[in-house]
């Protein structure tokens, strides 16, 4: 499996509601609803059918798409509505056999999306104003109930027929794999034993008793349902917001071959022999001022675009290359440039749309954090690691800073909090973990650094002269690649994220953690693993140790 | 302190290797300050009839004149390249040589650089009191020369570390100068290089033993896939040659005038004549050559294998068809007998995994043929007794054989039987003593002390009484 995957057409995030083949958005004002209507033989890959609006990795970029359209396109929206446009069922969840047919590489970057998505719904609801409600107008199963635990609210139908469960436990012997066990008792804070029993549970729970174990926040009649729902998202989305005035997302549509991807900003280039490549972002040679509406500014805004592209880039790498190990990052203009312009966004914060462009920023950082390669930032000659670009720097696993005239590192307000981590801290702050003191220090820091004032500061990993910088580099690049790429996905993933656990933390760490391992494991995917024999008539057998 | 490139013989393009320059402007001073206080103690000002390294050429790679130590101009010399030399062994055979270090082995290439490089430091320190009872002139030049090239050999291999190793290998070069033998909290890296060589009889041992064990780690170090480590061992090989002519005629000399005064008092105590008495000539060896064992590392040894696996150590004369054709040595055992619940079992050990092995029996060959030439002085005097190589499982203190309680001929005793003969083996502190008793320093050009028989023939050409050394205050 792991060649065909590989082989085939490298995978696109690109989508636009006009092109979606398993989702509708309809938007009325102040409400907006997404209908999953997934087509069974609509699948991103052959070899399985979409039954039951079950999802591969095409609906969950279709969904992503959604949700960002719906932040930048349509931001006077208050509340959405997620449900379903088929007969009888919410969602059924991952499709199975998808998964069956699935690199182990494909599964677990499939959940990580996935998981990715569900976490921009939370936080639109928290921080865009746009609540997603779940209305749960027929089972909803795995994946299908994960969907609604990342919504703030959902109703299910009381027809005596539709539950809620999540099944991968009694079928499949895997683990829920989009945060569900998470949630369940850290979002809603479900009782442990209740939790126990509802997820070894295959048929699930419905009616009134998923509304008393709060596994659902309410139920309707089936003559009631859609109007009650509907009533809820309403009064949810009150006016929503009508001073925001939406902007139109236009497609990025990267030049891409084998050995770059190029946008308009970033470029993409790929070391297929030495398993790297090297993630360039240019600035333009200057900015317009942020205008009184700046949405004014569009999707052309430089922050947006570029990140917008950075975002597609990793998703490109995570899935179209996955023999990369180790990436590059990179910038190229004139860091002054950065630092008005984080100027400007800070004194504009309150602007639905610059802090729409912070939102994006802060979740493609994310991306960075969660991504299973390594990273080196280099900042050489002609590099621009200043304020919300220096973030790059502290996303990365190591940075190398050339000791020479004219390449310095700036701090910007941009670098105390505007982005956190899933772990809730700014980079700097989990940077810095053992010195909170310092950490401040250096938020508050505004001079242009050097090289080797920045090694003694602890804002870069290495600081070397030209006469060491291609050595330094190389060696370090030439080992990186040449370790195991399990033990680094594990080892980077255990030293990111330092500091308080969070829900996300949690979410993203055990799917790297645990969902890694039962993938792994011969009771899942053995020739009689669970998973293995999902949809067969033999039954699985079992390795009965416990670890 | 600025350095005058010029003073440094070298064929690395110091001049315009700025790399390289950086990190000595900041060693050289340090390498100096180290030379003055623990190179060899009291003989800074003398004039020292030195050879020194000037170029690669074969036919004349170096100058023989009079030079003050701290003057002597220690320069870096790699063997000259070979267009298109391929790796020769290992799973990277084949490939172009690297003339950069491969990240993939950087970690690798560091460990067997910086081992092989205390070691040269190591050893003048450990020999910095010796030139305080030189048995003659000639020996006490032959100390000098070793040591300013010991520390020649420090500048080859710092030198690599400087040029391929960036930061890294500066801070390990720094260490180089910072370690100290047998300090307890900054000791030299391995165990045999922090005991002091405290007499003449130690110090030719020293040389027979641990710096042939240093001919073979070069030798299969020059077989490197990493070039400018396989050239720069290729180059330190001509000069050790000299370091074991030492060590071997040395103890020759030794066993010679020991073998020529016993025949003329066949009756008589060697004790009281002056010499010494073969029993201690064999303890020194038990002691040494079981010491020098322990410096190739465990018998069994996945370090081993992956040297050799990764191309980065080969055996020795890897290239030569007549010692190989199988250049994986994926294939084949080696079978070594040790003990296994309480008794000797012969095991098998897989080839690559044994490459330790392989190359200390060729240094064992190598001592052997010492050892008969040795024999034959014994001979010629008409004497009955023979020295001998104990066997490898004696006196060890790594590998499979170490700490159990082997004789020197390889038998394995119970601890009861053991430590009641280990002063029958090793020398014993009278036995040291008696030794020291016979160091007298001997500075008259031409002379030698009693217990030692003077050499077949002088240096570069040179009769024996020779000035080799001119003693400033003399």
């Amino acid at each position: 499996m792991e060649a065909t995957q590989t082989a085939l057409e490298p995978v696109s995030f690109e989508t636009h509601p006009d092109h979606y083949k398993h989702l509708r958005l309809e938007v009325d004002g102040p409400v907006a609803k997404i209908l999953l209507d997934i087509q069974e033989d609509g699948g991103l890959r052959p070899g399985y059918v979409l039954k039951l609006n079950s999802y591969d990795l095409g609906v969950d970029i279709e969904l992503a798409d959604a949700v960002q359209r719906l932040r930048f396109e349509h931001p006077q929206v208050g509340a959405v509505l997620v449900t379903s446009g088929q007969e009888g069922v919410f969602s059924s969840g991952a499709n199975i056999f998808m998964l069956g047919c699935s690199s182990h590489a494909w599964k677990v970057n499939f959940c990580k999306y996935t998981n990715e998505t569900r976490a921009s719904i939370e936080d639109a609801t928290e921080h865009s104003g746009q609540t997603y409600i779940a209305g749960l107008n027929g089972v909803a199963s795995g994946g299908g109930y994960e969907l609604p635990l990342a919504c703030a609210e959902m109703y299910l139908v009381d027809d005596r027929r539709s539950a809620v469960s999540l099944p991968e436990i009694p079928y499949l012997g895997v683990l829920p794999g989009t945060g569900g066990l998470t949630r369940l008792v850290d979002k809603r804070k479900v009782r442990r034993d209740l939790a126990d029993v509802f997820v070894t549970l295959a048929e699930g729970v419905k009616g009134k008793r998923a509304v008393k174990w709060g596994l659902v926040d309410g139920v309707f009649p089936t003559s009631r349902f859609e109007e009650a729902v509907q009533a809820r998202v309403e009064e949810v989305a009150g006016k929503g917001h009508p001073e925001r005035q939406g902007i139109f997302l236009d497609a990025l549509q990267p030049e891409e071959n084998d050995k770059e991807v190029r946008y308009r900003h970033v470029h993409l280039d790929l070391d297929t022999a030495l398993r790297t490549a090297t993630l360039t972002i240019t600035l333009p040679d200057s900015l317009p001022d942020i205008p009184a509406q700046a949405r004014d500014l569009g999707a052309d805004w430089f922050p947006l675009r570029a990140f917008r592209e950075l975002d597609d880039a990793i998703m490109r790498l995570r899935f179209n290359h996955p023999q990369i190990g180790l990436v590059l990052l990179k910038t190229r203009g004139n860091q002054d440039i950065i630092l008005q312009l984080d100027a400007q966004m800070d004194a504009r914060r309150e602007d639905w749309f610059v802090h729409e462009v912070l939102l994006l920023m802060k979740r493609t950082f994310k991306r960075l954090d969660y991504t299973a390669k390594s990273f080196f930032a280099i900042v050489d000659q002609g590099s621009a690691f200043a304020g919300s670009f220096y973030e790059l720097v502290l996303a990365a696993d190591r940075a190398f800073m050339l000791d020479e005239d004219g390449v310095q590192i700036q701090l910007s307000v941009m670098n105390a909090g505007t982005f956190p981590m899933g772990n809730g801290l700014s980079r700097l702050a989990t940077r810095f973990l053992g010195d909170p003191e310092h950490a401040q220090k250096m938020a508050a820091l505004r001079s242009p650094v050097g090289a080797m004032e920045a090694e003694e500061l602890g804002l870069i990993t290495i600081a070397a002269d030209d006469i060491d910088w291609d050595d330094e580099v190389r060696l370090a690049m030439e080992e990186r690649v040449n370790f195991s790429p399990d033990s680094l996905t594990g080892m980077e993933a255990s030293i990111r994220f330092a500091g308080p656990e969070t829900m996300e933390t949690k979410i993203f760490g055990r799917l790297t953690a645990w969902q890694n391992w039962i993938f792994q494991r011969p009771n899942a995917v053995g020739p009689k693993g669970a998973l293995s024999l999902y949809g067969r008539p033999e039954s699985p057998e079992f390795d009965w140790n416990r670890t | 302190m600025a350095i005058s490139y010029d003073k440094i013989p070298n064929n690395v393009d110091l001049h315009t290797n700025r790399k390289v320059q950086k990190a000595l402007e900041a060693w050289q001073p340090d390498f100096l300050d180290w030379w003055m206080e623990m190179g060899p103690e009291g003989f800074q000002q003398d004039d020292i009839y030195l050879r020194t390294a000037i170029s690669v050429d074969s036919s004349g790679w170096a100058h023989y004149g009079y030079v003050k130590m701290p003057e002597y101009r220690w320069g870096i010399f790699l063997a000259p390249k070979q267009a298109g030399r391929k790796i020769g062994f290992g799973d990277n055979a084949e490939y172009e040589a690297w003339d950069q270090v491969p990240g993939e082995y950087r970690k690798e290439l560091r460990r067997i650089i910086v081992t092989q490089c205390d070691t040269e430091p190591a050893s003048v320190e450990q020999q910095r009191l010796l030139g305080k009872c030189a048995p003659s002139l000639y020996d006490l030049r032959n100390l000098f020369q070793v040591n300013v090239e010991e520390g020649r050999h420090l500048w080859a291999m710092v030198h690599l570390l400087h040029e391929y190793f960036g930061r890294d290998g500066r801070d390990e070069a720094d260490e180089m100068l910072q370690r100290r033998s047998g300090n307890a909290d900054s000791p030299r890296i391995l165990e045999a290089f922090n005991k002091p060589v405290e007499d003449w009889l130690a110090f030719f041992c020293f040389a027979m033993f641990m710096d042939r064990d240093g001919k073979y780690q070069l030798g299969a170090l020059a077989e490197s896939g990493f070039d400018p480590l396989a050239r720069a061992t290729k180059f330190m090989l001509t000069e050790e040659a000299h370091h074991l002519f030492v060590g071997e005629t040395g103890v020759g000399r030794a066993v010679a005038r020991t073998a020529q005064v016993m025949q003329e008092n066949p009756e008589a105590d060697p004790r009281q004549l002056g010499i010494v008495p073969l029993d201690i000539i064999q303890k020194y060896i038990n002691e040494w050559y079981s010491g020098s064992l322990d410096l190739f590392g465990g018998e069994d040894s996945s370090n081993a294998a992956n040297y050799f696996g990764a191309g980065l150590k080969g055996r020795f004369q890897e290239m030569n068809p007549k010692r190989f054709t199988d250049h994986q040595a994926l294939d084949g055992f080696y079978e070594l007998d040790w003990v296994e619940d309480g008794q000797l079992r012969s095991h098998q050990i897989p080839m690559r995994r044994a490459m330790n092995l392989v190359l200390r029996d060729a240094y064992k060959e190598d001592c052997l043929r010492a050892v008969k030439r040795w024999n034959k002085s014994l001979e010629k005097a008409g004497l009955e007794e023979r020295l001998y190589l104990p066997s490898q499982r004696f006196n060890r203190h790594i590998g499979v054989y170490a700490h159990q309680p082997f004789d020197p001929q390889g038998n394995f005793l119970s601890e009861r039987e053991f430590d009641g003969q280990t002063s029958q083996w090793i020398p014993t502190t009278a036995d040291l003593d008696y030794v020291k008793s016979l160091m007298v320093s001997v500075t008259k050009p031409g002379e030698f002390a009693g217990w030692i028989a003077p050499p077949a023939k002088g240096l570069n050409g040179q009769p024996l009484n020779f000035e080799y050394v001119k003693f400033v205050n003399a």
